[in-house]
């Protein structure tokens, strides 16, 4: 199953290199990966789209969890949450086709930012099958070029971060009230 | 005070603690190499950068404290990598310092440059590049902090030639602060509650006291566990030596090369008691097929330990002594006396197999440990290599001190003895060291003979000389069509290489010279090397076959099968 995982790391060198290692290293799937800045300067903020069953989806949180730059993972699979992905479509438009693609575009609530003699470019913002769709009504036209973002998500409501629970037991994970030098 | 960087990597290693450094010197490390003389440290010279790791890994596994070793850019830092390694898949605090060209020059490949932070990234458990003076004091205090807390683990820290040579008004952190980094350490009570009633209902309780045990100093909470609720307790390989293997409840190691009564225990137990072992494959075989009669409770310290391999039914994440002594006042005294009588009845029956109870004349390696054993009264730390010597030095020597064997377990590294054992002595001056190797994985890190010359280190030296890479042998014997593929091995007279370095060596070739040399060696000041030219083909048994159940034990051949006086064990 996939699964929508949001990680918050330090905006340290090479913090993007340890979790791509770490995926590749134990062999865990990634699908998409999105990266940026979150509302704390300092702290980016990873989605991170994986496949697996429940018990990789288990061991792939407590990995993130282990890498010393990682602060926070929430799995927002089963939160309502709201999830997006950003294309850019450039299609080969001369001619009615024009019309036609703005007018696909509309319907997507998509918009043209770019217009050349024989080709325009879409952007759209939306769920992965909305993103899709509309790639699939625009290929007849002839899709020269495209770009996607990958999934960017966030929990609906006030906050969605919840403890990390495997089978109905509590693993206590960075607890915060934890005296850090206490060993 | 005003200190350039490269004092400063000193003067806090000072302020943590440090008093010995394992390395090697080099041009991307001059700087800091020039200011050791200034301060109380020992610096141990070693002849391969791997060892150096591997003697860092060594003096902390004899104590506990984090072990420190250092190398220059390029080459110095890709030797350490092995060692690194090593220290990583049995969780050992080091802290590695590494030269790198000046922070101008990275990227550049520059002469003796390489990423050392990408190398190392997936076998350290973190990693620093500092390119600028002023991030170095809070580098070294968060590493050594990372090193030695949680589940311990080796941190790199890389820094470049000009951010050793500027200069700092040098202050040392007092704190870390890492949000990201917050191990827990108390176990949750709830989960500790129904741990103590699972133990209080169990009929065939067991215990697998592992490698965390130690790494907690809960050696003394064990024990009570152990007595308090007559729980038996088999080991992992690093576990040894958590409980003394002269207590009657303490069945030795489990696993493939396991003892069969321990493996028979799992089998059996209705109850496993994990504390501080990760489930490694070694001493579980197929899952599907380890402990099937038990409910499985597991202490780690590492969340992502639990439920990596072995399902669990009760997790508690937490460091083991805390765990424990929350967990021992709920936990009702009681005995288990028919389980108990059973578990014996097994010991016993392994013990009329036991090769040393047959009579020959043949010079086999079991002897030879066992004699070690009685020699040092079970009181030395032993230092092993990896394959068939490491099985033996498991089955024969019983240890009686916490941290008394010190092996690669994880990663199994041939060549580990000689330089762990060197970290060890230097940790543990007082002591009596033992480095028992093969003939092939004791050429792995031979050079550093001359180390133990030149720091006048007693270690003492045996080396089980079969003239093969005897695990991979006994494989191909077993289940490769007895094709000696690539295993037959020549090696030097060790003893002539001994006494070209300046260290007393001995050969031994006749069963009945083994006490006496032994004893010769002992009485050695100094350290001293004895070569046993054992049988050449004698195996390890019992084992469990690759892909095999632990419930399945191979058993030895009987006597006509195989050469003269092999029992079975």
């Amino acid at each position: 199953m996939r699964h929508t995982l949001v990680a918050l790391m330090e905006d340290k060198p090479g913090v993007l290199n340890r979790i791509s290692s770490l995926f590749r290293r134990r062999n865990f799937n990634i699908e998409s990966l999105t990266v940026g800045h979150s509302e704390t300067p300092g702290i980016s903020r990873m989605t991170i789209v994986t496949a697996g069953d429940r018990a990789i989806i288990e061991q792939v949180q407590k990995q993130l969890y282990k890498l010393i730059n990682v602060t926070k993972v929430t799995d927002v699979t089963d939160e309502p949450a709201v999830i997006r992905e950003l294309a850019l479509i450039k299609v080969t438009a001369s001619g009615a086709a024009r019309s036609e693609i703005t007018g696909l575009a509309d319907i997507f609530r998509a918009k043209v930012v770019d217009v050349a003699p024989d080709s325009l470019t879409v952007e759209i913002t939306g769920t992965e099958d909305k993103v899709d769709s509309l790639v699939s009504l625009l290929r007849p036209f002839g899709v020269r070029e495209m770009v996607r973002t990958g999934r960017v998500a966030m929990v609906r409501g006030s906050n969605g971060q919840k403890k990390l629970e495997i089978r109905g037991w509590r693993l206590e994970i960075g607890k915060p009230n934890d005296p850090i030098s206490n060993f | 005070m005003k200190l350039s960087g490269a004092h400063i990597v000193w003067e806090s290693l000072v302020r943590e603690g440090v008093d010995t450094v394992f390395g090697i010197s080099g041009g991307a490390v001059i700087h800091i190499y020039h200011a050791l003389p200034e301060y109380p440290i020992r610096h141990v010279l070693m002849r391969h950068e791997q060892a150096a790791a591997h003697a860092a890994d060594g003096y902390a596994r004899a104590t506990g404290k984090v072990g420190v070793c250092m190398a220059t850019s390029g080459p110095g830092a890709t030797n350490l990598v092995t060692g690194l390694a090593t220290a990583y898949m049995d969780s050992s605090p080091v802290v590695a310092i590494t030269g790198q060209v000046p922070s101008a020059l990275i990227g550049k490949d520059a002469f003796q440059e390489v990423d050392i932070t990408g190398i190392t990234l997936p076998i350290t458990k973190h990693n620093y590049l500092v390119t600028e003076v002023e991030a170095l004091p809070m580098v070294i205090k968060e590493a050594f902090h990372i090193a030695r807390t949680g589940r311990p683990g080796p941190v790199l820290i890389d820094i470049t030639k000009d951010a050793q040579a500027a200069s700092l008004e040098y202050e040392y952190p007092a704190e870390v602060n890492l949000p990201g980094y917050r191990p827990t350490l108390v176990g949750n009570q709830r989960q500790i509650k129904q741990a103590a009633q699972l133990v209080n209902d169990a009929q065939r309780p067991l215990i697998i006291a592992g490698h965390g045990v130690m790494l907690a100093g809960a050696e003394a909470e064990l024990r009570e566990l152990v007595e308090k609720a007559q729980i038996p307790a088999v080991n992992t390989l690093l576990g040894i030596s958590t409980i003394p293997e002269t207590h009657p409840l303490c069945l030795g190691m489990g696993g493939m090369h396991g003892e069969a009564y321990a493996n028979k225990a799992l089998q059996e137990a209705d109850l496993i008691l994990n504390i501080g072992s990760r489930f490694d494959d070694r001493l579980t075989g197929p899952v599907s097929t380890f402990v099937p009669e038990a409910k499985v409770v597991h202490i780690d310290i590492d969340p992502a330990e639990i439920g990596k391999n072995v399902p669990v039914d009760l997790p508690i994440v937490g460091d083991a002594k805390n765990v424990l002594q929350a967990l021992l006042p709920l936990i009702e005294p009681t005995s288990h006396p028919d389980w108990i009588s059973k578990i014996n009845e097994w010991r016993a029956e392994s013990a009329d197999r036991d090769i040393l109870e047959q009579e020959t004349d043949a010079l086999v390696p079991q002897y030879v440990i066992r004699h070690i054993w009685h020699a040092t009264r079970g009181e030395a730390i032993m230092v092993s290599d990896v394959g068939q010597n490491q099985m033996w030095e498991v089955q024969y020597f019983l240890h009686q001190k916490r941290r008394s064997l010190l092996s690669s377990g994880g990663l199994g590294t041939m060549g580990f003895a000689l330089p762990a054992a060197i970290g060890a002595q230097m940790g543990r001056l007082e002591e009596t060291v033992w480095a028992v190797a093969g003939d092939g994985g004791f050429q792995m890190n031979i050079q550093e003979l001359a180390t133990i010359v030149q720091e006048e280190l007693p270690i003492k030296i045996a080396i089980l000389n079969n003239g093969f890479l005897g695990m991979v042998r006994q494989w191909q014997q077993l289940f490769f069509e007895g094709r000696y593929s690539g295993t037959p091995l020549l090696g030097p007279d060790f003893a002539k290489v001994a006494e070209a370095y300046g260290i007393p060596g001995f050969t031994v070739r006749e069963k009945s010279q083994v006490i006496p040399v032994i004893e010769q060696a002992m009485a050695t000041d100094g350290p001293a090397l004895i070569d046993f030219i054992v049988e050449q083909e004698e195996n390890v048994y019992p084992m469990v076959a690759p892909g095999g159940s632990i419930a399945d034990m191979l058993r030895r051949p009987s006597p006509e099968k195989v050469q003269k006086g092999g029992g079975s064990k």
